[in-house]
């Protein structure tokens, strides 16, 4: 007979209360656990999933994920002319956020866009892990959404002065910061990103007129301050755009270190392997809040165990005089001592189930992500099952020191 | 060992506290009763009866003074010879007042919780628990639980559970003050025939005159001596049954 389940089955619905409580709990830890996962995956999802073997950024800087880094555009074709390159992409990334109500119909909450630029006509975002549409396919006025941005296929969507077709939607691309990430060519992704108004490009030209007209140049050849009013993009001197990165794979049985040896010897970039940026968000953007809830998430481990404790052992102060009884009928210690810890089992590893089931129902609708893997689960299972294990002790000693003659007692 | 006694104590003597508390509950008592022997044990409120009983069956350690059950030298002093838990659920049953059955467990569980303790297979214990509660009348509640029993019919599973394994030895603590007098009286037939019937020695604390007829020997106790009941005469064996 066992004991144990004859208590549970006498007391059903306060052990069904107190198991959904301990449930619940056990779900914040292993909620926060997911929390925890989903920053690191979040932070080098994009690292991960480009496929890039080096990143060449600006001199000094650990962009374009952890900080501002400009490079030329031109730079591009420098490294693809280092032995060992096999493509070279031009990487613009930024963050933008508007009202939703300004980009598309619908109202004013605000939305935070991730925008990524891909290298037209080398990448088109084929290796992007799309559940509906397409890659993009044309150079400009096209977009690859994430699904947590809530825009749909074939919607169009006004970045500044332009609207941009959304052709394809991923699943879980987000940027560091948990934003979704939005695909555009390089050029759209700079125009959005250096979208100039009209009167700021017009003062800029008055300006740059201005200057000219001062210059010695500009008084000996007044024809060539008339360039001043043309674009950018016609002025010879103001140089190519400015992009975050170039992204380098390197040709199969080069080492990416040997690329990257030749390239930080130049003086206007640095190199880092797709390793060392994951280091660099994982030591620093997101190393605090990281820490953070690791250390919640011990903290909450804790209080778990002490509650669970606490639980176990006022269920057998409610029993000593049910123990002193079979003591008196000559129960052996170790017959109670099983009956306390199978329920401590019972109770944690139903209240760990409870976890799982209302994780799984209410984890997905946390706004960002919340990543139970497996092997984090079978680590919470075992901490679960130590809890268990440690919080009968308290239970266990009390029972232990009860006398059979108690029960004649009360 | 066909001569031993069912129960001898030698000397026992139980003191509780000490200093200004002291409490001598028993005093160098030295008793044998027989297998088969039904004993019944009266006496005023705080006199040492339940002292005797707890001490008796190994639930009470005693201070000094020795106890033999079947013949075995079970306690010398404070120093326990034997598996105590051990012991008891094999030889010792016992009915108490009040609060003598586990609440989580209904009727007959709480029988066969006794039987399977001494290693008995769930289904052969189930089914002895189930004869037992049925010779005491109580089969058809054996399902309940002891919340949803009477007084009565509580005692009469307590005794299924004190009877389970045939021990050499039963003690009772005013096993009937919670029944009426029939319900108290059938209840002290019941221990005299399982005497008679298993050869076990049964000792019975009471505060009810009107069944005394059915022991064999009555003591009386007052601050913490026993002595041969002197109310009245106990039908049979009273000469065998021997006090010091
Ligand atoms: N655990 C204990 N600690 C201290 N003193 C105790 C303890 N148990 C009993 N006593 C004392 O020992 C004496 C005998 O108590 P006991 O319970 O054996 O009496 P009793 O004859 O059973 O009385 P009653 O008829 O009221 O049940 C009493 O004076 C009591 O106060
Ligand atoms: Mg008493």
């Amino acid at each position: 007979m066992n004991l144990a389940t004859k208590d549970i089955r006498h007391n059903l619905g306060r052990f069904i209360l107190t198991t959904v409580g301990v449930g619940m709990l056990l779900m914040v830890v292993m909620g926060m656990g997911g929390i925890y996962r989903g920053i690191i995956e979040d932070a080098t999802l994009l690292i991960d999933t480009v496929g890039a073997d080096l990143w060449i950024v600006q001199r000094n800087t650990r962009g374009p994920f952890a900080e501002v880094s400009r490079v030329p555009a031109n730079l591009v074709h420098r490294t693809l002319a280092v032995p060992g390159a096999k493509t070279a992409r031009e990487f613009v990334f930024h963050t933008i956020q508007r009202e939703r109500g300004e980009i598309q119909r619908g109202q004013g909450k605000p939305i935070r866009i991730a925008v990524v630029g891909l290298s037209w006509p080398i990448d088109k975002g084929a290796w992007l892990p799309l559940v509906r549409g397409t890659p993009l396919s044309q150079n400009h006025y096209e977009m690859v959404a994430d699904r947590t941005l809530g825009l749909s296929l074939g919607e169009r969507v006004r970045l500044g002065k332009n609207s941009y077709t959304v052709v394809g939607i991923t699943e879980g691309m987000i940027s560091s910061s948990g934003d979704g990430l939005a695909f555009l060519t390089i050029a759209d992704a700079l125009d959005i990103q250096f979208d100039i108004p009209g009167e700021a490009t017009r003062l800029e030209r008055e300006a740059r007129h201005t200057r000219g007209s001062l210059s010695d140049l500009g008084r000996a050849q007044p024809s060539i301050t008339e360039t001043a009013f043309k674009l950018p993009t016609e002025i010879a001197a103001i140089g190519p755009r400015q992009i975050s990165a170039v992204m380098l794979t390197v040709l199969p049985g080069t080492s990416p270190d040997d690329v990257a040896a030749i390239i930080s010897g130049w003086g206007d970039v640095s190199v880092y392997t797709a390793d060392g940026q994951r280091e660099f968000l994982l030591k620093g953007t997101v190393e605090k809040i990281r820490r953070q809830i690791g250390l919640f998430r011990v903290l909450l481990t804790i209080i778990a165990a002490v509650i669970m404790a606490l639980i176990l052992y006022t269920l057998t102060l409610d029993k000593l005089h049910d123990i002193a009884l079979l003591k008196l009928i000559g129960a052996p210690n170790t017959r109670i001592l099983g009956m306390i810890l199978q329920q401590a089992l019972i109770l944690g590893m139903t209240g760990y189930g409870i976890a799982w089931v209302l994780g799984l129902k209410i984890f997905p609708m946390f706004p960002r992500r919340v990543i139970l893997t497996g092997e984090d689960l079978m680590q919470l299972a075992a901490i679960v099952l130590a809890i268990s294990v440690l919080s009968s002790i308290l239970g266990i000693w009390k029972a232990m020191r009860v006398e059979p003659n108690e029960a004649l007692t009360g | 060992m066909i001569n031993a006694f069912a129960i001898e104590t030698e000397n026992l003597t139980k003191i509780y506290g000490s200093g200004n508390t002291e409490v001598v509950a028993l005093q160098k008592t030295t008793i044998r009763i027989r297998r088969s022997e039904v004993v019944a044990l009266l006496g005023p409120s705080g006199s040492g009866k339940s002292t005797f009983l707890t001490t008796v069956g190994l639930i009470n350690a005693p201070t000094s003074g020795r106890i033999m059950i079947g013949g075995e030298l079970i306690m010398d002093g404070t120093r326990a010879l034997t598996d105590l838990p051990a012991f008891r659920r094999k030889h010792v049953g016992f009915v108490f007042q009040k609060s003598n059955l586990i609440p989580f467990l209904n009727a007959r569980e709480n029988v066969q919780i006794a039987l399977e303790l001494n290693g008995w297979t769930p289904r052969k214990a189930r089914r002895r628990a189930i004869g037992l509660l049925d010779s005491l009348g109580v089969a058809d509640r054996s399902e309940h639980f002891p919340t949803m029993l009477s007084g009565g019919q509580q005692q009469r599973v307590a005794v299924a559970r004190a009877l389970a394994n045939e021990p050499n030895v039963i003690l009772a603590d005013e096993p009937t003050a919670a029944l009426d007098s029939h319900r108290g009286r059938q209840v002290m037939q019941l221990f005299s025939e399982v005497a008679h019937a298993h050869g076990a020695a049964v000792i019975v604390v009471t505060h009810d005159q009107r069944s005394l007829d059915v022991f064999n020997t009555i003591y009386d106790m007052e601050d913490g001596v026993i002595r041969q009941g002197s109310l009245r005469q106990a039908h049979k064996h009273d000469d065998e049954a021997s006090l010091r």
